[in-house]
């Protein structure tokens, strides 16, 4: 080992590979600090924090709980309006959904690469697998991610480093090759190994990967979305407002955003001023907001809709105020939808 | 004392708000975070103590949070 303490950048999703990564790394007297980052499509708490039956469960953000538990600084990037060009025009294509791993891994790796330089560290470590995800890790992904990334050799991957040709931190003797792994494939043995031979427990096994662009639910909303406004651009309050609510789309030229509890209700209220909005004043009942372009024959039909999920479904009428975006309340007398009138179609 | 309005914002964004607002005081400053996110009351101290900042008080009050911390050396 070199005389020099050595400083690398681990890439931290909050799940269990890049958490044993850094370790690893760490273990051989590297001074390892995390970065994550934050996309707006992260699956962290934010459904969590909105829907009230989960308020009061203990709630983490996983990327600060693996740095705590390896007692190393991290750094949260808000990525946010860079990162729409790789969910926009991924140039490697999308996964099984609207997910952009190859694209996504490149970025971020590129962008650890940049902080990397201003802050004085020498080379970037990531959890990834040979073998472990279908389009992002494979031994024909790897050297794609270090070149388009610019990072090349200065990219170590610990799990997997003894699978692959040796990368500078290895040749320079800043680390030792001896003490990396190479597991390979979708077994997950190694890895559990590994995290009991750390103490690590408790540790996020998120199902589909890292956001909710693995989630089918999610990119059927979002392809909706794209469809209707004849682009694939967003904001970020849009990729949040897919993420909560039923999404209904019962005419072509407007979608509505129902309300599914309270802490919804709540997330919705914030955006009543940029949306056309109504809610039911005769009975309790949803927020609802209107996404596109609605007449008032629109609104009348959304009315009746919102009215079937409120508390005077069954009612004859339920007096439900609309508010056009910017304007006045306007008071309808509507009668319920029935269940028959609700298109299966409409669900998004 | 500064403040770092992040009322409305889900986690992480506080954090990072957070985060960028205390890069550019000095150790010893101290920082108040107005939230709504509760997440918060959980994040935030995390990200404190791993990155050597002290939270020294968490504050509720009609729905809002109220982070008070004092940044460190780090
Ligand atoms: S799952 Fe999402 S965050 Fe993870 S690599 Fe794929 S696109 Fe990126």
């Amino acid at each position: 080992m070199s005389e020099t303490p050595r400083k690398a950048v681990a890439l931290i999703s909050g799940g269990l590979d890049s958490m044993l990564a850094a370790r690893v790394i760490q273990e051989q007297g590297v001074h390892v600090e995390g970065i994550n980052f934050y996309t707006g499509f992260c699956v962290e708490g934010h459904t969590q924090a909105l829907r009230k039956k989960d308020r009061d469960k203990p709630k983490r953000n996983n990327a600060l709980w693996v740095a705590e538990q390896l007692d190393m600084p991290l750094h949260i990037v808000d990525i946010v309006e860079e990162y729409k060009d790789v969910v926009i025009n991924p140039r490697h294509g999308y996964g099984a959904h609207l997910n952009p791993c190859l694209d996504c891994k490149i970025f971020m790796v590129n962008k650890a690469l940049e902080w990397a330089q201003e802050n004085g560290f020498d080379f970037i470590i990531t959890g990834e697998v040979i073998g472990q995800r279908p389009k992002s890790q494979r031994a024909d992904t790897m050297p794609v991610i270090a070149e388009e990334s610019g990072a090349f050799d200065r990219l170590l991957r610990p799990l997997c480093a003894k699978n692959l040709p040796p990368t500078l931190p290895e040749r320079e003797g800043w680390v030792d090759r001896e003490g990396l792994h190479d597991i390979t494939g979708r077994s997950r043995k190694v890895q559990m190994e590994l995290a009991e031979r750390f103490g690590f427990d408790d540790y996020a096994q998120p199902a589909g990967g890292c956001c909710m662009l693995t989630n089918e639910e999610y990119s059927r909303k979002l392809t909706d979305m794209w469809r209707h406004q004849g682009d694939k651009d967003y904001e970020l309050d849009d990729v949040m407002l897919l993420k909560v609510g039923r999404h209904l789309r019962p005419r072509d030229n407007f979608k509505v955003i129902i309300g599914r509890e309270e802490g919804e209700n709540r997330f919705l209220e914030g955006y009543r001023k940029q949306f056309t909005h109504l809610y039911p004043t005769s009975h309790n009942g949803p927020l609802t907001l209107v996404d596109g372009e609605a007449s008032d024959d629109d609104l009348e039909l959304a009315a009746r809709l919102l009215a079937r999920f409120s508390q005077g479904k069954k009612a004859d009428s339920v007096t439900v105020d609309v508010v056009r975006r910017g304007g006045e309340p306007r008071s309808l007398e509507v009668a319920p939808l029935r269940p028959a009138e609700i298109s299966r179609d409409w669900y998004i | 004392m500064h403040q770092v309005d992040a009322r409305r914002l889900l986690c992480p964004m506080p954090v990072i708000r957070t985060q960028d607002a205390v890069r550019d005081l000095e150790p010893g400053d101290e920082l108040e975070v107005i939230c709504t996110d509760p997440g918060v009351k959980h994040d935030i101290p995390v990200w404190s103590r791993i990155n050597g900042h002290e939270v020294l008080e968490i504050r509720e009050a009609d729905d809002e949070i109220i982070v008070h911390l004092r940044v460190g050396e780090r």
